[in-house]
């Protein structure tokens, strides 16, 4: 594991001694074979008992975790012929969100995520996963794209947010996040998102409007990131663990709440420890939702989907 | 000492002392202008509807007050809002969040950021409905998203146009992601509105900043801010600690957005309802009303009517 998160590192002593005596194994006389599986077993349970009970803040590190599959890694292993678009026409192409027509099992789809980058030089050059209004744009371009041409979009979110810089803001941030949601509430074709790692806030929302919006297990999904809610409302930045707690951010507090439709699970120890498992699971929730929703006309899928998010926080009635 | 000394003179006095104020010193009969720091004796801030008199800064004012200068005299009355479940999250920081919603409501007499009336502009059917940056810096939370569709329902109900007078610091934290939703819940009222046929206009006061701009605000058919206003999506601390720059002058401000084409026009206070009443009378009045017909005879001579007010109580 490249990116060991702290409350990681027991576990990963137990698996370093495996390690080693699997080593001293190799050319010995001796049969560490029992000591071996002994700590093997501790490891798992360890790593089980770990991942079982996570804390809020223990799952921001994970949803963030470095190693964590991303945009392209979805796109990689669920799209063929994955035809990236980019531009908004009006300024710039945003690397942060990224786009394009592929097909998922068989059908053509509209696929669109924001991408935080594998290592340091592409972090920078997607900006960390965080849009201009430019990447809004563009996304409401390729929605509208899809609706011309009947196919379902796909999002996969995954933001610490919206950039926030000068620019930014002199390019009307705000009105690109506020028409970017409005487009997915209006859209005439299926919309499924997956928050797949960080939901962070309106640079979240903005592509996830959807018919059915979907987390993985541990993945987060908040209006502020812990660490600005505990420098605003604690006056204290390392009262983040509190502040995620009391977020409610978490995607099993979220399904409770009635904010999201379904929790897909991750492999034990999390969607880094186990990419391709993750990844499929989330094609196959993908597929089952698709199905639900392929058949419906444009005018029916809109006037579900307002009502889904208007009878949200309401009072359950009977 | 008898009992009239000692218990009916001090019951009088306390009587008497109840029924009239003490001759305190008084407090905010002046008011200091936070923009150019001159001293305002408060009937002349009143009467130049919280403008100063010497700098012209806007000065932010709640929603009663929008009520009672947008809308004709008269017409309009006060919208019942929906309630919502409190504190869902039960959320606590250094505080509990109810206490902060009951401290919020006693200091402004309100249930919550958002409030609405319906009446009439220049004649026509408007519903009005203003953000309280008071009420906890006109954070966004499920009480204000709801009484915002609560609104614009009434506006589709009654087919009149909608106007907004936003205030907001952003989201309200401590309602979690269920704030968040308010974004996609306030959108969806507007789409509604506007697929009626209904207009739907924004008022933009200082400050409106966060998931009120990403939402709502920026969907309006036209928008007009108030001058000085600060509009934006970060805060401007958080992109002074990103970037590690110094923020352009007017960055921000609602000049800086009428350059950059977010918003139509910036508008003095005493220009608004004015300004408001000429849009709606454009939109909704494509053909001229015909002019009144000049009675022709004078005979006989009748006593004047009483003009009434414009438009009617709702
Ligand atoms: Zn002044």
């Amino acid at each position: 594991m490249s990116t060991l998160l702290d409350f990681e590192k027991p576990i990963a002593e137990l698996e370093g001694k495996v390690k080693e005596l699997r080593h001293l194994q190799n050319g010995s006389e001796l049969d560490l074979s029992e000591e071996i599986a002994r700590l093997e077993s501790r490891a798992a349970k360890l790593l089980a008992a770990t991942y079982a009970k996570l804390t809020a803040w223990q799952k921001a590190q994970v949803a963030r975790h470095p190693d964590r599959p991303r945009f392209k890694d979805y796109v990689a292993e669920l799209v063929a012929d994955f035809t990236p678009l980019a531009g908004d026409r009006a300024f710039a192409d945003d690397a942060a969100i990224q786009g394009g027509l592929g097909r998922f099992r068989g059908r053509s789809v509209m696929v669109i995520g924001q991408e935080k980058g594998a290592d340091t030089e592409e972090r920078v050059r997607h900006n960390f996963g965080m849009a201009r209004p430019e990447g809004y744009r563009k996304a409401v371009r390729l929605m509208r794209l899809a609706e011309r041409f009947g196919l379902p979009v796909l999002t996969f979110v995954d933001t610490p947010g919206a950039h926030p810089g000068i620019d930014a803001e002199e390019r009307g941030q705000a009105e690109a996040i506020a028409r970017s949601i409005a487009c997915c509430l209006e859209l005439e074709v299926p919309i499924v998102s997956v928050i797949v790692g960080e939901g962070g806030s309106g640079g979240a929302i903005a592509l996830a409007a959807a018919d059915r919006v979907l987390m993985l297990e541990h993945s987060i999904y908040s209006v502020i990131s812990p660490e600005g809610c505990a420098a605003i409302l604690w006056r204290a930045a390392e009262k983040a663990p509190e502040a995620a707690e009391a977020l409610k951010f978490t995607a099993q507090d979220l399904l409770g709440l009635g904010l999201v439709d379904e929790v897909v699970p991750e492999p034990l120890g999390g969607a880094h420890r186990g990419r391709q498992t993750t990844i499929r699971a989330v094609g196959e929730a993908i597929e089952r939702h698709l199905a639900e929703l392929s058949g419906r006309d444009g005018p029916a899928l809109v006037a579900a989907r307002r009502e889904k998010f208007l009878a949200m926080g309401r009072p359950t009635e009977g | 000492m008898n009992w009239l000394t000692s218990y009916v003179r001090p019951r009088i006095r306390a009587l008497v002392e109840r029924g009239t104020p003490k001759p305190e010193v008084p407090e905010n009969l002046w008011h200091q202008c936070p923009s150019c720091e001159r001293m305002i004796f408060h009937r002349d801030l009143e009467a130049n509807q919280r403008v100063c008199p010497h700098c012209s800064h806007h000065m932010r004012v709640g929603p009663e007050f929008r009520f009672k200068t947008l809308l004709d005299e008269g017409s309009w009355q006060r919208l019942e809002l929906p309630k919502v479940p409190v504190d869902p999250l039960r959320f606590r920081d250094s505080k509990r969040y109810t206490d902060r919603l009951k401290e919020a409501q006693a200091k402004t007499k309100a249930q919550d950021a958002l409030e609405a009336a319906e009446g009439r502009i220049g004649g026509l059917p408007v519903v009005l409905a203003v953000m309280n940056f008071e009420f906890m810096g006109g954070s966004m939370g499920s009480a204000v998203g709801e009484a915002f569709v609560a609104a614009a329902e009434r506006a589709l109900a009654s087919r009149a146009a909608f106007v907004v007078v936003t205030a907001s610091g952003g989201a309200r934290m401590q309602e979690g992601t269920l704030s968040l939703v308010q974004m996609a819940r306030t959108t969806i009222a507007v789409e509604r509105v506007k697929e009626a046929g209904l207009p739907y206009i924004v008022v933009l006061t200082d400050p409106t900043t966060g998931g009120v701009t990403a939402s709502f605000a920026m969907l309006g058919d036209v928008h007009i801010a108030e001058p000085g206003a600060v509009i934006g999506f970060a805060g401007a601390r958080v992109i002074e600690q990103t970037i590690r720059e110094k923020l352009p002058p007017g960055f921000q401000k609602a000049e800086y957005l009428l350059a950059h084409g977010m918003v139509d026009m910036v508008v003095h206070r005493f220009q608004l309802r004015a300004t408001l009443a000429r849009l709606l009378d454009l939109l909704l009045r494509p053909v001229p009303l015909p002019a009144p017909v000049e009675p022709v005879v004078a005979t006989p001579a009748v006593e004047p009517v009483e003009p009434v007010a414009d438009g009617e109580p709702g």
